[in-house]
């Protein structure tokens, strides 16, 4: 494209003698609006203002951290999954996790911060994940409303981070959200057999739905007038559409879908505004919100605790690793040298 | 195909040791050393469950197998059954059996019957845990002080439950002491190669490690069977 030719050059951040005075910074910040706005991607080499890297780097690592504390919850059940098809589909599901906290954690590496850097600011609380995982997953059927709520939400929000001017994330996005496609489609199929199954499955599917709905509205963020982070990425088309936007469109998708599960909503205000075309429902508990966020929910406790234990746990290992990799290299650099 | 019963046991035992390591790796999701090894085990995991489920299915009904027999009733060996422990028993466990099973494949995928077809694809995926747990086993044995100790105890402390590898199974069309002497050659190169010692304990003898295939296991299988069953088992008749 013609935009993205005229401005490659400017584009390009030194890589020595950095003799840009303010008017070479200039030129470099006029590069990046223009890519941003002519809808092209940023590249790991790209010049890019430091705010942009902080809130790329801030945004990533919470989604990263998400993916691996949202093992958790999920992991809960892998050892007790009632049939070997669905402990099949579970362990697949929690190793996808795995897996995109791999490739977000590589993504926040082209912005210049280590994985290393990044879980020790999840250890000791300087960033955060989702706050969705604080919550408990107490009966099976939890791991189908996490599959159909919150990876329905997760689906929601991150279509269109494919879009993300940021390359390396955009990247990431589309193969995230193949796989979270699949996820949702699992915990909707698991809540439909039980839901169709004995009295008591269906009442396990109603609770679990009952359990998750809210928390999963929540995962939008705050109202669009309170969200503290949300016109800057937008500007940046690090974010497309606004946190309520996305809860609506949510909304929208799950009331069908409830209804074929057999399932309630557990909002006795929802229902369809022919005006707006949108559904009306009720009022989300910003209280609870706030107090999850800060540390006060179910689980916030125990999710940290045993992310720091593997991890301190395992230290021995990747010393080991390290250990290993440095004796068997060594050879080399003396040859080289 | 005509499954008779001798191909049904030796199925059944094959599928239990699948079916319980792949439990076992299951547990280390969300608590692995590092973020590749969580996906590492799960997809070994995964692997092994896939052979159970071919297996199991080979014998009966794969839920009704895995969920409604009990303790006495699986044939696994015990060296699958045995708890996590350290990331380095995990290691020593995945070494001693991976490699055992990539040679019983091998075996069966090259001569016809009924575990042909599974045992060649099988074969490839286990050639890739061997791999997985070879190449750990160096850096533990190799690497630090600490690991090279943790997984010297781990090998050792495994070593006794090998021997029941090799014992006659039913329904299998091969002498499984055949297989032996291959193994103890690749466990020893490999542990050679991480720097570390062959176990000096016996693997068979007075009192004999291993009596799994038989029904007997060890104390911790039955509350990994608790907890496995426990869902299932709480709703009778009900599908998933």
């Amino acid at each position: 494209m013609a935009t993205a030719a005229a401005h490659q050059t400017a584009r390009t951040q030194p890589h020595t003698g950095q003799d840009s005075g303010a008017g070479a910074d200039e030129a470099y910040a006029r590069a990046f609006d223009a890519t941003v706005a002519a809808d092209e991607r940023i590249e790991p080499r790209d010049w890019m203002p430091d705010a942009y890297r902080a809130t790329l780097v801030r945004q990533i690592a919470q989604h990263a951290h998400s993916e691996i504390i949202g093992m958790q919850p999920e992991a809960n059940w892998i050892t007790r999954a009632p049939s070997l098809r669905r402990k099949a589909i579970l362990m697949a599901k929690v190793q996808d996790e795995a897996g995109h906290g791999l490739y977000l954690y590589s993504a926040a590496e082209t912005l210049g911060a280590s994985r290393e850097e990044l879980l020790d600011k999840l250890h000791s609380g300087r960033q955060k994940y989702s706050s969705i995982f604080n919550y408990p997953t107490l009966t099976w059927a939890d791991v189908g409303a996490i599959g159909w709520l919150v990876d329905g939400a997760a689906i929601t929000n991150q279509v269109p981070l494919c879009r993300c001017s940021y390359g390396p994330y955009a990247r990431a996005m589309v193969r995230v959200c193949k796989e979270e496609s699949f996820h949702q489609r699992q915990g909707y199929e698991l809540l439909l057999a039980l839901s169709r199954g004995t009295p008591e499955q269906h009442a396990m599917a109603q609770d679990a739905v009952d359990r998750w709905w809210w928390p999963s509205l929540m995962m939008f963020g705050p109202p669009d007038d309170e969200s503290a982070h949300s016109a800057q990425s937008m500007a940046w088309k690090i974010k497309r559409h606004s946190n309520d936007e996305l809860r609506r469109r949510f909304v929208d998708i799950c009331v069908p879908q409830a209804a074929s599960l057999g399932l309630t909503l557990p909002d006795p205000d929802l229902k369809w505004n022919e005006e707006r075309g949108h559904h009306d429902f009720g009022a989300i508990d910003w209280t609870e919100f706030k107090e999850v966020l800060k540390g006060n929910g179910p689980c916030n406790e125990q999710r940290i605790t045993q992310r720091r234990r593997a991890h301190e746990e395992g230290a021995w290992v990747r010393e080991a690793a390290a250990a290993y990799a440095a004796k068997h290299s060594s050879g080399t650099e003396v040859e080289q040298a | 195909m005509t499954t008779t019963t001798h191909t049904h046991t030796a199925a059944l035992a094959l599928g239990d040791d699948a079916l319980v390591l792949s439990h076992r790796l299951g547990e280390w999701m969300g608590h692995a050393p590092v973020l590749e090894e969580e996906v590492a085990l799960g997809n070994i995991a995964l692997d092994l469950l896939g052979q159970a489920r071919i297996l199991l299915s080979m014998a009966g009904d794969e839920d009704e197998l895995a969920y409604l027999r009990e303790e006495r009733a699986f044939r696994n060996l015990q060296l699958v059954e045995q708890p996590g422990g350290d990331f380095a028993h995990t290691i020593a466990r995945q070494l001693y059996f991976s490699t055992y099973q990539h040679l019983l494949y091998a075996r069966l995928a090259s001569v016809e019957g009924p575990f042909a077809g599974l045992a060649a694809k099988a074969v490839k995926e286990v050639a890739y845990h061997r791999d997985h747990a070879e190449q750990w086993t160096l850096r533990l044995g190799d690497g630090t002080e600490e690991s090279h100790e943790r997984m010297r105890r781990a090998c050792t402390a495994l070593w006794r439950f090998t021997g029941e590898m090799f014992a006659p199974l039913d329904g299998l069309d091969l002498d499984l002491s055949e297989l032996e002497p291959v193994w103890l050659e690749s466990v020893r190169s490999v542990l050679e190669r991480a720097g570390l010692a062959v176990p000096e304990g016996s693997r068979t003898g007075a009192w004999r490690a291993g009596a799994g295939r038989e029904g007997l296991h060890t104390e911790s299988f039955g509350r990994m069977l608790a907890e496995m069953q426990h869902l299932h088992r709480s709703h009778p008749g009900a599908s998933w």
